[in-house]
Protein backbone atom coordinates (compact mmCIF):
# COMPACT_ATOMS: atom_id res chain seq x y z
CA UNK A 1 0.00 0.00 0.00
CA UNK A 2 1.25 3.45 -0.89
CA UNK A 3 1.83 5.42 2.30
CA UNK A 4 1.26 9.13 2.83
CA UNK A 5 4.57 11.00 3.15
CA UNK A 6 6.10 12.80 6.13
CA UNK A 7 8.67 15.21 4.77
CA UNK A 8 10.93 17.73 6.50
CA UNK A 9 11.30 21.07 4.73
CA UNK A 10 14.50 22.98 5.41
CA UNK A 11 15.01 26.67 4.71
CA UNK A 12 18.46 27.95 3.80
CA UNK A 13 19.65 31.55 4.23
CA UNK A 14 23.30 32.68 3.99
CA UNK A 15 24.29 28.99 3.80
CA UNK A 16 22.77 28.32 7.23
CA UNK A 17 19.57 26.61 8.15
CA UNK A 18 16.81 28.93 9.41
CA UNK A 19 13.20 28.70 10.50
CA UNK A 20 10.73 31.52 10.01
CA UNK A 21 7.38 32.54 11.49
CA UNK A 22 4.90 33.81 8.89
CA UNK A 23 7.88 33.96 6.51
CA UNK A 24 9.58 36.51 8.83
CA UNK A 25 12.20 36.57 11.61
CA UNK A 26 14.45 33.77 10.36
CA UNK A 27 16.03 32.04 13.34
CA UNK A 28 19.31 30.19 12.81
CA UNK A 29 18.83 26.51 13.59
CA UNK A 30 22.00 24.86 12.34
CA UNK A 31 24.02 23.51 9.48
CA UNK A 32 22.18 22.06 6.44
CA UNK A 33 24.57 19.14 5.86
CA UNK A 34 24.40 18.12 9.48
CA UNK A 35 20.58 18.14 9.27
CA UNK A 36 20.67 15.97 6.15
CA UNK A 37 22.88 13.46 7.96
CA UNK A 38 20.39 13.26 10.82
CA UNK A 39 17.45 12.79 8.46
CA UNK A 40 19.41 10.02 6.69
CA UNK A 41 19.78 8.19 9.99
CA UNK A 42 16.10 8.72 10.80
CA UNK A 43 15.16 7.44 7.30
CA UNK A 44 12.96 10.41 6.42
CA UNK A 45 10.57 9.86 3.50
CA UNK A 46 11.87 12.77 1.43
CA UNK A 47 13.62 16.05 2.03
CA UNK A 48 12.85 19.50 0.65
CA UNK A 49 15.45 22.26 0.80
CA UNK A 50 14.42 25.80 -0.12
CA UNK A 51 16.92 28.64 -0.56
CA UNK A 52 14.81 31.58 0.59
CA UNK A 53 17.30 34.28 -0.48
CA UNK A 54 17.94 33.30 -4.08
CA UNK A 55 14.89 34.91 -5.70
CA UNK A 56 14.95 37.92 -3.39
CA UNK A 57 18.63 38.58 -4.17
CA UNK A 58 17.96 37.84 -7.84
CA UNK A 59 20.88 35.43 -7.99
CA UNK A 60 21.54 31.96 -9.36
CA UNK A 61 20.93 28.89 -7.21
CA UNK A 62 23.99 27.99 -5.11
CA UNK A 63 25.09 24.97 -7.18
CA UNK A 64 27.95 24.04 -4.88
CA UNK A 65 25.62 23.87 -1.90
CA UNK A 66 23.07 21.84 -3.88
CA UNK A 67 25.77 19.42 -4.99
CA UNK A 68 26.95 18.96 -1.40
CA UNK A 69 23.41 18.38 -0.18
CA UNK A 70 22.63 15.90 -2.96
CA UNK A 71 25.86 14.02 -2.30
CA UNK A 72 24.98 13.58 1.36
CA UNK A 73 21.25 12.92 0.97
CA UNK A 74 20.19 9.25 0.95
CA UNK A 75 16.48 10.00 0.46
CA UNK A 76 14.74 11.75 -2.43
CA UNK A 77 15.71 15.41 -2.47
CA UNK A 78 13.65 18.33 -3.73
CA UNK A 79 15.44 21.66 -4.23
CA UNK A 80 13.78 25.05 -4.66
CA UNK A 81 14.93 28.65 -4.78
CA UNK A 82 15.95 30.99 -7.58
CA UNK A 83 15.30 28.65 -10.53
CA UNK A 84 14.43 30.81 -13.54
CA UNK A 85 15.45 28.86 -16.63
CA UNK A 86 15.28 25.38 -18.15
CA UNK A 87 19.10 25.30 -18.22
CA UNK A 88 19.33 25.96 -14.49
CA UNK A 89 16.78 23.21 -13.84
CA UNK A 90 18.74 20.68 -15.91
CA UNK A 91 21.99 21.65 -14.23
CA UNK A 92 20.42 21.08 -10.82
CA UNK A 93 19.22 17.62 -11.87
CA UNK A 94 22.71 16.74 -13.02
CA UNK A 95 23.92 17.43 -9.46
CA UNK A 96 21.83 14.52 -8.18
CA UNK A 97 18.52 16.09 -7.16
CA UNK A 98 15.28 14.13 -7.75
CA UNK A 99 12.83 17.02 -7.92
CA UNK A 100 12.95 20.74 -8.43
CA UNK A 101 10.51 23.19 -6.89
CA UNK A 102 9.41 26.21 -8.88
CA UNK A 103 7.67 29.17 -7.33
CA UNK A 104 7.99 32.82 -8.42
CA UNK A 105 9.07 31.97 -11.97
CA UNK A 106 5.90 30.01 -12.73
CA UNK A 107 3.81 33.05 -11.84
CA UNK A 108 5.76 35.17 -14.33
CA UNK A 109 6.00 32.44 -16.97
CA UNK A 110 3.62 29.50 -16.34
CA UNK A 111 4.71 27.69 -19.52
CA UNK A 112 8.18 27.06 -18.13
CA UNK A 113 6.58 24.12 -16.29
CA UNK A 114 5.89 22.44 -19.63
CA UNK A 115 9.38 23.20 -20.93
CA UNK A 116 11.14 21.78 -17.88
CA UNK A 117 8.80 18.76 -17.66
CA UNK A 118 9.49 17.86 -21.29
CA UNK A 119 13.19 17.58 -20.45
CA UNK A 120 13.15 15.94 -17.04
CA UNK A 121 9.71 14.32 -16.85
CA UNK A 122 6.54 15.64 -15.21
CA UNK A 123 7.12 13.62 -12.05
CA UNK A 124 10.15 15.73 -11.14
CA UNK A 125 8.57 19.17 -11.46
CA UNK A 126 7.07 20.53 -8.25
CA UNK A 127 5.17 23.80 -8.02
CA UNK A 128 5.16 25.54 -4.63
CA UNK A 129 2.48 28.14 -3.98
CA UNK A 130 3.04 30.54 -1.05
CA UNK A 131 -0.52 31.34 -0.04
CA UNK A 132 -2.13 33.95 2.19
CA UNK A 133 -5.77 34.21 3.20
CA UNK A 134 -7.48 37.41 2.11
CA UNK A 135 -8.93 39.62 4.80
CA UNK A 136 -12.43 39.45 3.40
CA UNK A 137 -14.35 36.43 2.18
CA UNK A 138 -13.15 32.85 2.07
CA UNK A 139 -10.50 33.71 -0.52
CA UNK A 140 -6.79 33.10 -0.92
CA UNK A 141 -3.98 34.72 -2.89
CA UNK A 142 -0.50 33.60 -4.01
CA UNK A 143 2.47 35.70 -2.88
CA UNK A 144 6.12 35.54 -3.96
CA UNK A 145 9.51 36.92 -2.81
CA UNK A 146 9.16 35.60 0.76
CA UNK A 147 5.57 36.80 1.04
CA UNK A 148 6.43 40.41 0.20
CA UNK A 149 4.94 40.52 -3.29
CA UNK A 150 1.23 40.09 -4.05
CA UNK A 151 0.27 38.42 -7.31
CA UNK A 152 -3.52 38.71 -7.26
CA UNK A 153 -3.65 35.08 -8.41
CA UNK A 154 -6.04 32.56 -6.87
CA UNK A 155 -4.17 29.37 -5.82
CA UNK A 156 -7.11 27.09 -6.61
CA UNK A 157 -7.28 28.21 -10.26
CA UNK A 158 -3.50 28.25 -10.47
CA UNK A 159 -3.17 24.67 -9.19
CA UNK A 160 -5.52 23.48 -11.96
CA UNK A 161 -3.50 25.37 -14.56
CA UNK A 162 -0.22 23.95 -13.25
CA UNK A 163 -1.52 20.38 -13.51
CA UNK A 164 -2.64 21.06 -17.10
CA UNK A 165 0.78 22.48 -17.97
CA UNK A 166 2.54 19.36 -16.70
CA UNK A 167 3.47 19.83 -13.04
CA UNK A 168 3.97 16.52 -11.23
CA UNK A 169 3.24 17.74 -7.72
CA UNK A 170 1.77 20.78 -5.97
CA UNK A 171 2.97 22.10 -2.63
CA UNK A 172 0.68 24.37 -0.62
CA UNK A 173 2.75 26.62 1.64
CA UNK A 174 0.57 28.61 4.04
CA UNK A 175 2.09 31.98 4.91
CA UNK A 176 -0.49 32.52 7.67
CA UNK A 177 0.30 29.22 9.39
CA UNK A 178 4.08 29.17 8.82
CA UNK A 179 5.92 28.64 12.10
CA UNK A 180 2.73 28.93 14.16
CA UNK A 181 2.76 25.21 14.98
CA UNK A 182 -1.03 25.21 15.45
CA UNK A 183 -2.00 22.86 12.65
CA UNK A 184 -2.48 23.01 8.88
CA UNK A 185 -5.08 25.15 7.06
CA UNK A 186 -7.55 22.31 6.39
CA UNK A 187 -9.97 24.53 4.48
CA UNK A 188 -7.27 25.62 2.03
CA UNK A 189 -6.00 22.06 1.54
CA UNK A 190 -9.50 20.77 0.95
CA UNK A 191 -10.21 23.36 -1.74
CA UNK A 192 -7.05 22.51 -3.68
CA UNK A 193 -7.02 18.73 -3.11
CA UNK A 194 -10.42 18.30 -4.72
CA UNK A 195 -9.51 20.11 -7.96
CA UNK A 196 -6.23 18.29 -8.79
CA UNK A 197 -5.23 14.69 -9.54
CA UNK A 198 -1.46 14.99 -9.12
CA UNK A 199 0.22 14.46 -5.72
CA UNK A 200 -0.27 17.21 -3.16
CA UNK A 201 2.04 18.16 -0.31
CA UNK A 202 1.06 20.57 2.42
CA UNK A 203 3.40 22.82 4.37
CA UNK A 204 2.82 25.41 7.07
CA UNK A 205 1.46 24.94 10.57
CA UNK A 206 2.35 21.48 11.86
CA UNK A 207 3.28 21.66 15.54
CA UNK A 208 2.74 18.08 16.61
CA UNK A 209 2.43 14.66 14.97
CA UNK A 210 -1.31 14.77 15.67
CA UNK A 211 -1.59 17.60 13.10
CA UNK A 212 -0.12 15.25 10.49
CA UNK A 213 -2.40 12.43 11.56
CA UNK A 214 -5.40 14.73 11.04
CA UNK A 215 -4.28 15.50 7.50
CA UNK A 216 -3.82 11.81 6.65
CA UNK A 217 -7.22 10.98 8.12
CA UNK A 218 -8.91 13.72 6.12
CA UNK A 219 -7.06 13.41 2.81
CA UNK A 220 -5.53 9.91 2.54
CA UNK A 221 -2.56 9.86 0.17
CA UNK A 222 -0.94 13.23 0.71
CA UNK A 223 2.44 14.61 1.73
CA UNK A 224 2.65 16.30 5.13
CA UNK A 225 5.64 18.60 5.25
CA UNK A 226 6.95 20.73 8.07
CA UNK A 227 9.90 22.82 9.12
CA UNK A 228 9.26 23.76 12.76
CA UNK A 229 8.03 20.33 13.85
CA UNK A 230 11.28 18.68 12.74
CA UNK A 231 13.74 21.34 13.93
CA UNK A 232 12.21 22.38 17.26
CA UNK A 233 11.36 20.42 20.37
CA UNK A 234 9.08 21.42 23.26
CA UNK A 235 7.14 24.58 23.96
CA UNK A 236 10.27 26.75 24.27
CA UNK A 237 11.22 25.75 20.73
CA UNK A 238 14.64 24.39 21.58
CA UNK A 239 16.52 23.54 18.40
CA UNK A 240 16.62 19.78 17.98
CA UNK A 241 16.51 18.04 14.60
CA UNK A 242 13.99 15.21 14.98
CA UNK A 243 11.81 12.90 12.90
CA UNK A 244 9.38 10.11 13.87
CA UNK A 245 10.46 6.47 13.72
CA UNK A 246 8.56 4.14 11.39
CA UNK A 247 6.66 2.77 14.39
CA UNK A 248 5.57 6.31 15.29
CA UNK A 249 4.65 7.03 11.67
CA UNK A 250 2.54 3.88 11.51
CA UNK A 251 0.31 5.36 14.21
CA UNK A 252 -0.28 8.36 11.95
CA UNK A 253 -1.52 6.15 9.11
CA UNK A 254 -4.14 4.30 11.14
CA UNK A 255 -7.32 6.20 11.81
CA UNK B 1 33.45 -3.50 -10.16
CA UNK B 2 30.07 -2.17 -11.23
CA UNK B 3 29.79 -0.01 -14.32
CA UNK B 4 27.10 2.68 -14.25
CA UNK B 5 25.99 3.82 -17.67
CA UNK B 6 25.90 7.61 -17.99
CA UNK B 7 23.88 8.49 -21.07
CA UNK B 8 22.61 11.71 -19.50
CA UNK B 9 19.79 10.45 -17.28
CA UNK B 10 19.43 9.24 -13.73
CA UNK B 11 21.09 9.94 -10.46
CA UNK B 12 24.50 8.36 -11.10
CA UNK B 13 26.03 9.85 -7.96
CA UNK B 14 23.41 8.32 -5.70
CA UNK B 15 24.51 4.83 -6.87
CA UNK B 16 28.17 5.72 -6.44
CA UNK B 17 27.45 6.89 -2.88
CA UNK B 18 25.66 3.69 -1.89
CA UNK B 19 28.39 1.45 -3.30
CA UNK B 20 31.10 3.56 -1.69
CA UNK B 21 29.45 2.85 1.66
CA UNK B 22 29.34 -0.84 0.78
CA UNK B 23 33.01 -0.87 -0.26
CA UNK B 24 32.08 -2.07 -3.74
CA UNK B 25 33.93 -0.23 -6.49
CA UNK B 26 32.13 1.49 -9.35
CA UNK B 27 33.00 3.26 -12.56
CA UNK B 28 30.96 5.47 -14.84
CA UNK B 29 30.82 4.76 -18.58
CA UNK B 30 29.99 7.66 -20.90
CA UNK B 31 31.10 6.00 -24.14
CA UNK B 32 31.68 2.54 -25.56
CA UNK B 33 35.39 2.45 -24.72
CA UNK B 34 34.61 3.05 -21.07
CA UNK B 35 31.97 0.32 -21.25
CA UNK B 36 34.28 -2.36 -22.70
CA UNK B 37 35.19 -5.10 -20.25
CA UNK B 38 32.33 -4.29 -17.83
CA UNK B 39 31.48 -7.14 -15.46
CA UNK B 40 28.21 -5.80 -14.14
CA UNK B 41 26.08 -2.91 -15.35
CA UNK B 42 23.54 -0.47 -13.94
CA UNK B 43 21.27 1.25 -16.45
CA UNK B 44 19.63 4.17 -14.63
CA UNK B 45 16.87 6.33 -16.06
CA UNK B 46 14.34 9.03 -15.30
CA UNK B 47 11.94 11.10 -17.36
CA UNK B 48 10.13 10.33 -20.58
CA UNK B 49 10.57 6.96 -22.37
CA UNK B 50 11.35 8.30 -25.87
CA UNK B 51 13.79 10.86 -24.50
CA UNK B 52 15.62 8.10 -22.60
CA UNK B 53 15.68 5.73 -25.62
CA UNK B 54 16.91 8.53 -27.89
CA UNK B 55 19.75 9.42 -25.55
CA UNK B 56 20.80 5.78 -25.16
CA UNK B 57 20.57 5.09 -28.90
CA UNK B 58 22.65 8.21 -29.60
CA UNK B 59 25.21 7.46 -26.89
CA UNK B 60 27.14 5.08 -29.13
CA UNK B 61 27.05 2.50 -26.32
CA UNK B 62 24.07 0.36 -27.33
CA UNK B 63 25.91 -2.14 -29.52
CA UNK B 64 28.66 -2.74 -26.95
CA UNK B 65 26.04 -2.97 -24.23
CA UNK B 66 24.13 -5.68 -26.13
CA UNK B 67 27.34 -7.63 -26.76
CA UNK B 68 28.07 -7.59 -23.03
CA UNK B 69 24.51 -8.56 -22.07
CA UNK B 70 23.91 -11.27 -24.69
CA UNK B 71 27.45 -12.34 -25.57
CA UNK B 72 29.19 -12.21 -22.21
CA UNK B 73 25.91 -12.64 -20.27
CA UNK B 74 26.99 -10.19 -17.58
CA UNK B 75 24.37 -9.11 -15.01
CA UNK B 76 22.60 -5.86 -15.88
CA UNK B 77 19.94 -3.98 -13.94
CA UNK B 78 17.62 -1.26 -15.28
CA UNK B 79 16.34 1.23 -12.73
CA UNK B 80 12.98 3.09 -13.04
CA UNK B 81 12.78 4.19 -16.70
CA UNK B 82 15.89 2.04 -17.14
CA UNK B 83 13.67 -0.96 -16.30
CA UNK B 84 10.92 0.25 -18.65
CA UNK B 85 13.48 0.50 -21.45
CA UNK B 86 14.04 -3.28 -21.18
CA UNK B 87 10.51 -3.79 -22.56
CA UNK B 88 9.49 -3.97 -26.21
CA UNK B 89 7.47 -0.77 -26.19
CA UNK B 90 5.75 1.76 -23.97
CA UNK B 91 2.39 3.53 -23.98
CA UNK B 92 4.37 6.66 -23.20
CA UNK B 93 6.32 6.81 -26.45
CA UNK B 94 6.58 5.91 -30.11
CA UNK B 95 10.10 4.47 -30.08
CA UNK B 96 10.92 0.79 -29.60
CA UNK B 97 12.35 -0.24 -26.26
CA UNK B 98 15.44 -2.42 -25.99
CA UNK B 99 13.18 -5.48 -26.11
CA UNK B 100 15.46 -7.52 -23.82
CA UNK B 101 12.50 -8.69 -21.73
CA UNK B 102 9.13 -9.82 -23.10
CA UNK B 103 7.02 -6.99 -21.71
CA UNK B 104 5.24 -3.74 -22.52
CA UNK B 105 4.91 -0.57 -20.47
CA UNK B 106 1.39 0.62 -19.66
CA UNK B 107 -0.08 3.78 -18.20
CA UNK B 108 -1.94 3.51 -14.91
CA UNK B 109 -5.66 3.99 -15.53
CA UNK B 110 -7.23 6.51 -13.17
CA UNK B 111 -10.31 4.22 -12.94
CA UNK B 112 -8.13 1.40 -11.57
CA UNK B 113 -6.39 3.45 -8.89
CA UNK B 114 -7.54 3.50 -5.26
CA UNK B 115 -10.21 6.21 -4.62
CA UNK B 116 -8.78 9.77 -4.67
CA UNK B 117 -5.30 8.38 -5.34
CA UNK B 118 -3.04 10.77 -7.24
CA UNK B 119 -0.95 10.04 -10.32
CA UNK B 120 2.12 9.78 -10.58
CA UNK B 121 2.43 6.86 -8.15
CA UNK B 122 4.82 8.72 -5.86
CA UNK B 123 6.12 7.82 -2.42
CA UNK B 124 6.88 4.75 -0.34
CA UNK B 125 5.17 1.48 -1.16
CA UNK B 126 5.82 -2.06 0.02
CA UNK B 127 6.68 -4.82 -2.44
CA UNK B 128 5.90 -8.55 -2.61
CA UNK B 129 9.20 -10.20 -3.49
CA UNK B 130 9.55 -13.74 -4.86
CA UNK B 131 10.98 -15.96 -2.16
CA UNK B 132 14.40 -17.35 -3.00
CA UNK B 133 15.30 -14.84 -5.66
CA UNK B 134 18.90 -13.67 -5.29
CA UNK B 135 18.15 -9.96 -5.93
CA UNK B 136 15.41 -10.04 -3.28
CA UNK B 137 17.50 -11.67 -0.55
CA UNK B 138 16.79 -10.12 2.85
CA UNK B 139 13.63 -8.37 1.63
CA UNK B 140 10.04 -9.27 2.48
CA UNK B 141 6.42 -8.09 2.09
CA UNK B 142 7.06 -5.27 4.56
CA UNK B 143 10.02 -3.88 2.63
CA UNK B 144 9.24 -0.39 1.38
CA UNK B 145 10.80 1.38 -1.57
CA UNK B 146 10.52 4.85 -3.08
CA UNK B 147 8.51 4.99 -6.32
CA UNK B 148 8.04 7.88 -8.75
CA UNK B 149 6.29 6.93 -12.01
CA UNK B 150 3.07 7.08 -14.04
CA UNK B 151 3.71 4.05 -16.27
CA UNK B 152 4.26 0.48 -15.14
CA UNK B 153 6.04 -2.59 -16.46
CA UNK B 154 3.73 -5.35 -17.64
CA UNK B 155 5.68 -8.60 -17.97
CA UNK B 156 4.28 -11.05 -20.55
CA UNK B 157 5.71 -14.03 -18.72
CA UNK B 158 4.83 -14.42 -15.01
CA UNK B 159 7.98 -16.39 -14.39
CA UNK B 160 10.07 -13.27 -15.00
CA UNK B 161 8.33 -11.36 -12.19
CA UNK B 162 10.50 -11.29 -9.06
CA UNK B 163 8.48 -8.67 -7.16
CA UNK B 164 5.16 -6.93 -7.53
CA UNK B 165 3.63 -3.88 -5.88
CA UNK B 166 0.05 -2.66 -5.65
CA UNK B 167 -1.39 0.70 -6.61
CA UNK B 168 -5.01 -0.19 -7.23
CA UNK B 169 -3.71 -2.98 -9.46
CA UNK B 170 -0.77 -5.33 -8.96
CA UNK B 171 2.12 -4.46 -11.24
CA UNK B 172 5.60 -5.82 -11.85
CA UNK B 173 8.07 -3.79 -9.83
CA UNK B 174 11.03 -6.13 -10.30
CA UNK B 175 11.83 -8.44 -13.19
CA UNK B 176 14.46 -11.03 -14.05
CA UNK B 177 15.09 -12.67 -17.39
CA UNK B 178 18.31 -14.70 -17.23
CA UNK B 179 21.09 -12.16 -16.50
CA UNK B 180 18.81 -9.15 -17.04
CA UNK B 181 17.17 -7.47 -14.06
CA UNK B 182 14.97 -4.41 -13.66
CA UNK B 183 13.35 -2.54 -10.77
CA UNK B 184 10.73 0.20 -11.05
CA UNK B 185 11.49 1.82 -7.70
CA UNK B 186 14.60 3.80 -6.75
CA UNK B 187 16.86 1.59 -4.60
CA UNK B 188 19.46 4.38 -4.55
CA UNK B 189 17.00 6.51 -2.56
CA UNK B 190 15.25 3.84 -0.50
CA UNK B 191 17.32 3.83 2.69
CA UNK B 192 18.25 0.40 4.15
CA UNK B 193 16.09 -1.68 1.80
CA UNK B 194 17.60 0.00 -1.23
CA UNK B 195 21.09 -0.55 0.12
CA UNK B 196 20.23 -4.24 0.67
CA UNK B 197 19.01 -4.63 -2.92
CA UNK B 198 22.04 -2.85 -4.40
CA UNK B 199 24.29 -4.99 -2.23
CA UNK B 200 22.50 -8.10 -3.52
CA UNK B 201 23.14 -6.96 -7.09
CA UNK B 202 26.75 -6.05 -6.26
CA UNK B 203 27.46 -9.52 -4.86
CA UNK B 204 25.70 -11.61 -7.55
Amino acid sequence: MLLPRVTPCLLVKNKGLVKTVNFKNPKYVGDPINAVKIFNEKEADELTVLDIDATLDNRDPDYKMIENLAFECRMPLCYGGGIKTVEQAIKIFSLGVEKIALSSIVLENPKIVTEIASRVGNQSVVVIMDIKKKLLGNKYEIFTHNATKKTGICPIDFAIEMEKLGAGEIVINSIDNDGQMKGYDINLINRIKKVINIPLTVLGGAGKLEDIKNIFKEFGIIGASSGSLFVFKGKYRAVLINYPSFEEKKLLFTN
Amino acid sequence: MITIIDYGLGNIRAFENVYKRLNISTKVAKNKNELLGAKKIILPGVGAFDHAMTLLNNSGMRETLEELVFGNKIPVIGICVGMQMLAKKSDEGMLDGLGWVDATVKKFKVSELPPNAPLPHMGWNNISPKVGNELMAGLNNESRFYFLHSYYFNAANNETIIASANYGIDFTCAVKSENIYGVQFHPEKSHHNGIQLLKNFGTL
